[in-house]
């Protein structure tokens, strides 16, 4: 059914649509919206699981992995700060293989304090171990939490579904909410292992020696690179169920391009937009959409990217000393391409403000004009 | 001396803490009188010491690992797990350290009460971070050497019993090693209600505390006679009841004991007396009008 929702109310749909047994949340702008949507379906009623109102992202990520463990299917959503709160939860939820599925709504980080988008707060969890999906819009949203849950549950990682702050959050947007019996088709009954067995007692995650701790972390790592056919599998067959598909990434109008543009998030689809313009005036610009960020799409980027000579990535995020986040990991997935790739990283819409496409057909026009790239991002800022 | 009872050991030999560890004692009473259908989860603190490091498991039930500042969210989201598969009725248990309960997990805590989560948790207290090797908590008495309070910590033992009946969970008790039955019996009890339950079981540490191996369960014995360490019940936050008369013994043969407290005067021995007794007078008044 075709409902008008904003992107935390369509992320909420798909909670519920997936049986979600325990949600464990805490307050913050601006990710509160899905907290309170499940809180008014569960007084209601209509949700089916239980809400689980803790004192801070801290504990509500515990009480995710340990229920997790304990074989639950379990749910939480945060920003920002609270996703730094969890970070040491993150690292532990991954390590212990729990198939836990959270929201980010993207926001700023602190100082200076501000609620506007920007993608730092989940890009700095990069190395927990978590799987991390970009999503573009409110549908995307939806069906990403769908096939989070199948993902996780078949490779035994955490998995995190990403969307921007208000561009996705608080926009609404017409939403395809599948039928409950066919997300039941697709999303099987809960069947997580039950780590603690009465009849069998075992002690999970007790201290290990060096070369056990090393085998573990192998072991995560295999179940990381698995993750990326077993993303694939699934959104396939989401676009058989559904008519819906996505990829690892998306690649248009990237062959015989003269320059490819690299977008994650709402950016690309004002970078829909301001490409077919350009299109029109007779540039040959690709257009190539970064949606799994963890594990990394290496395989299937250089399938599209390895004969591209110029590439022009546009964030809103950086890593501070170094350059936007996507950029570098693209950098480094390309670095034994055996073509030459001029790479120029491009930083917009930081904090949170518009990027509209003017500003994208600035970037690629200044990056078609370079004779040589900058190893320093270029900063592009909102026209007055 | 009769025998008066051989239940049901869950604890298994071979567990990793020091030798006449007060602590291991402890946890080893908890759980024969919890029983092997439970679940137990274990944090950073000399409770996971004993616990064994892979492949070693001390305790013959399923358990978990938790990490330092979590063990009440741990064992309420286990709960709540369990509790959904329609096994609601199975136990589940958090050993924590003072550390874990009255600093860095305190928020959790307080949190999982006021939320009256289904779990038990004990707090296994050692008086300072034993684990990594004797530092000052806000759980080690005035005047106590610690690693990281060379001259006697400066601060009182903060009053977690006092903390936890604010939060007016079902259950809260105070126990030792020094007296098992009791213990047994609290836990028990414990064990049959729902919601948060809270034990508080002092944990005599004889590398921490500088006294002799064999020195735990008489040490134990001298903090409730002296009346540094009493025994009560709190149900509902509020309805106290005092579980031993205790001989009121000078509480110079509890400090005495060890060496820990070597270096203090007679003003600081008085000290600790007049708090003694004030914190006894408080409490006597709360559990009034009966005094078991």
């Amino acid at each position: 059914m075709k409902k008008f929702l904003a992107g935390n109310h369509a992320v909420a749909e798909a909670v519920r649509l997936c049986r979600t047994q325990i949600v464990a949340a805490y307050p913050i702008t601006p990710q509160t919206p899905i907290y309170e949507k499940l809180s008014d379906w569960e007084a209601a009623g209509e949700l089916g699981g239980e809400m689980m109102p803790t004192e801070s992202e801290h504990s509500a990520m515990a009480a995710c992995l340990s229920a997790s463990l304990a074989g639950a299917r379990t749910f939480t959503a945060t920003s920002s700060q609270g996703l730094a709160l969890m970070h040491e939860m993150l690292h532990f939820a991954a390590g212990c293989r729990t198939p836990v599925v959270m929201a980010v709504v993207n926001r700023t980080l602190a100082g200076p304090w501000a609620f506007w988008s920007d993608q730092t707060d989940s890009l700095s969890q990069r190395d927990t171990g978590w799987m991390q999906i970009y999503c573009e819009d409110n549908q995307e949203a939806l069906d990403t939490v769908i096939q989070a849950y199948r993902i996780a549950e078949k490779v035994l990682l955490p998995c995190m579904v990403i969307i921007e702050a208000y561009f996705i959050s608080h926009f609404m947007e017409p939403v395809e909410v599948p039928a409950p019996e066919l997300v039941d088709r697709f999303v099987p009954p809960v069947n997580i292992p039950r780590r603690f067995d009465l009849e069998n007692p075992g002690y999970v995650l007790p201290t290990v020696t060096q070369k056990q701790f090393m085998g573990y972390r192998q072991l995560s790592q295999e179940a990381m690179m698995y993750a990326l056919e077993v993303m694939e599998d699934v959104d396939q067959e989401f676009s058989e169920v559904f008519g819906r598909g996505y990829g690892l990434i998306e690649a248009d109008g990237v062959e015989h391009a003269d320059l490819v543009l690299v977008t994650t998030g709402t950016i690309t689809s004002t970078a829909r937009v301001a490409l077919a313009r350009l299109r029109e005036s007779g540039y040959k610009i690709g257009l190539l959409k970064i949606r799994v960020f963890r594990p990394f799409p290496t395989e299937a980027l250089r399938r599209v990217l390895d004969n591209v000579p110029r590439i022009a990535v546009l964030e809103r995020n950086i890593s501070l000393g170094r350059e936007g986040i996507f950029c570098s990991e693209l950098k480094s997935a390309l670095v034994n391409s055996p073509g030459r790739h001029q790479i120029q990283g491009y930083l917009a819409g930081l904090g949170g403000s518009n990027v509209d496409p003017d500003l994208i057909e600035r970037v690629v026009l200044d990056a078609l004009g370079r004779k040589e790239a900058t190893d320093e991002p270029i900063w592009m800022m909102e026209e007055e | 001396m009769e025998e008066k009872t051989r239940p049901e050991e869950v604890m298994r030999s071979g567990h990793a803490a020091c030798p006449g560890c007060g602590l291991a004692m402890g946890m080893r009473l908890v759980v024969q009188a919890l029983g092997k259908r439970a679940v137990v989860v274990v944090v950073p603190s000399c409770v996971a010491v004993v616990s064994g490091p892979y492949p070693h498991g001390a305790f013959g039930v399923p358990m978990f690992h938790s990490a330092f500042e979590i063990a009440a969210p741990t064992a309420a989201g286990i709960s709540r797990a369990l509790d959904i598969q329609g096994q609601g009725d199975v136990p589940v248990l958090a050993f924590a350290g003072d550390g874990g309960t009255f600093d860095i997990g305190l928020q959790a805590l307080s949190g999982a009460a006021d939320r009256n989560e289904n779990l038990i948790y004990v707090c296994m207290d050692n008086e300072a971070y034993m684990n990594t090797g004797i530092q000052v908590s806000s759980a080690t008495p005035r005047y106590a050497w610690t690693g990281t309070s060379p001259r006697g910590n400066t601060r009182r033992k903060k009053q977690i019993m006092e903390i936890i009946a604010a939060h007016r969970i079902p259950y809260a008790a105070t126990a030792c090693i020094g007296f098992p039955e009791d213990l047994i019996r609290k836990v028990k009890r414990a064990r049959e209600l729902k919601g948060t339950r809270f034990l508080h079981i002092l944990s005599p540490c004889p590398t921490g505390w500088k006294m002799a191996e064999h020195m735990s369960p008489k040490v134990s014995v001298a903090a409730v006679e002296t009346n540094i360490f009493p025994l009560y019940e709190i149900v509902n936050g509020l309805e106290y009841t005092i579980n031993h008369e205790p001989k009121r013994l000078p509480v110079e043969t509890y400090l005495s004991l060890q060496g820990r407290y070597k270096h203090l005067g007679a003003q600081e021995i008085s000290a600790i007396q007049t708090e003694t007794d004030h914190s006894w007078t408080e409490l006597q008044r709360r559990a009034e009008p009966e005094v078991r």
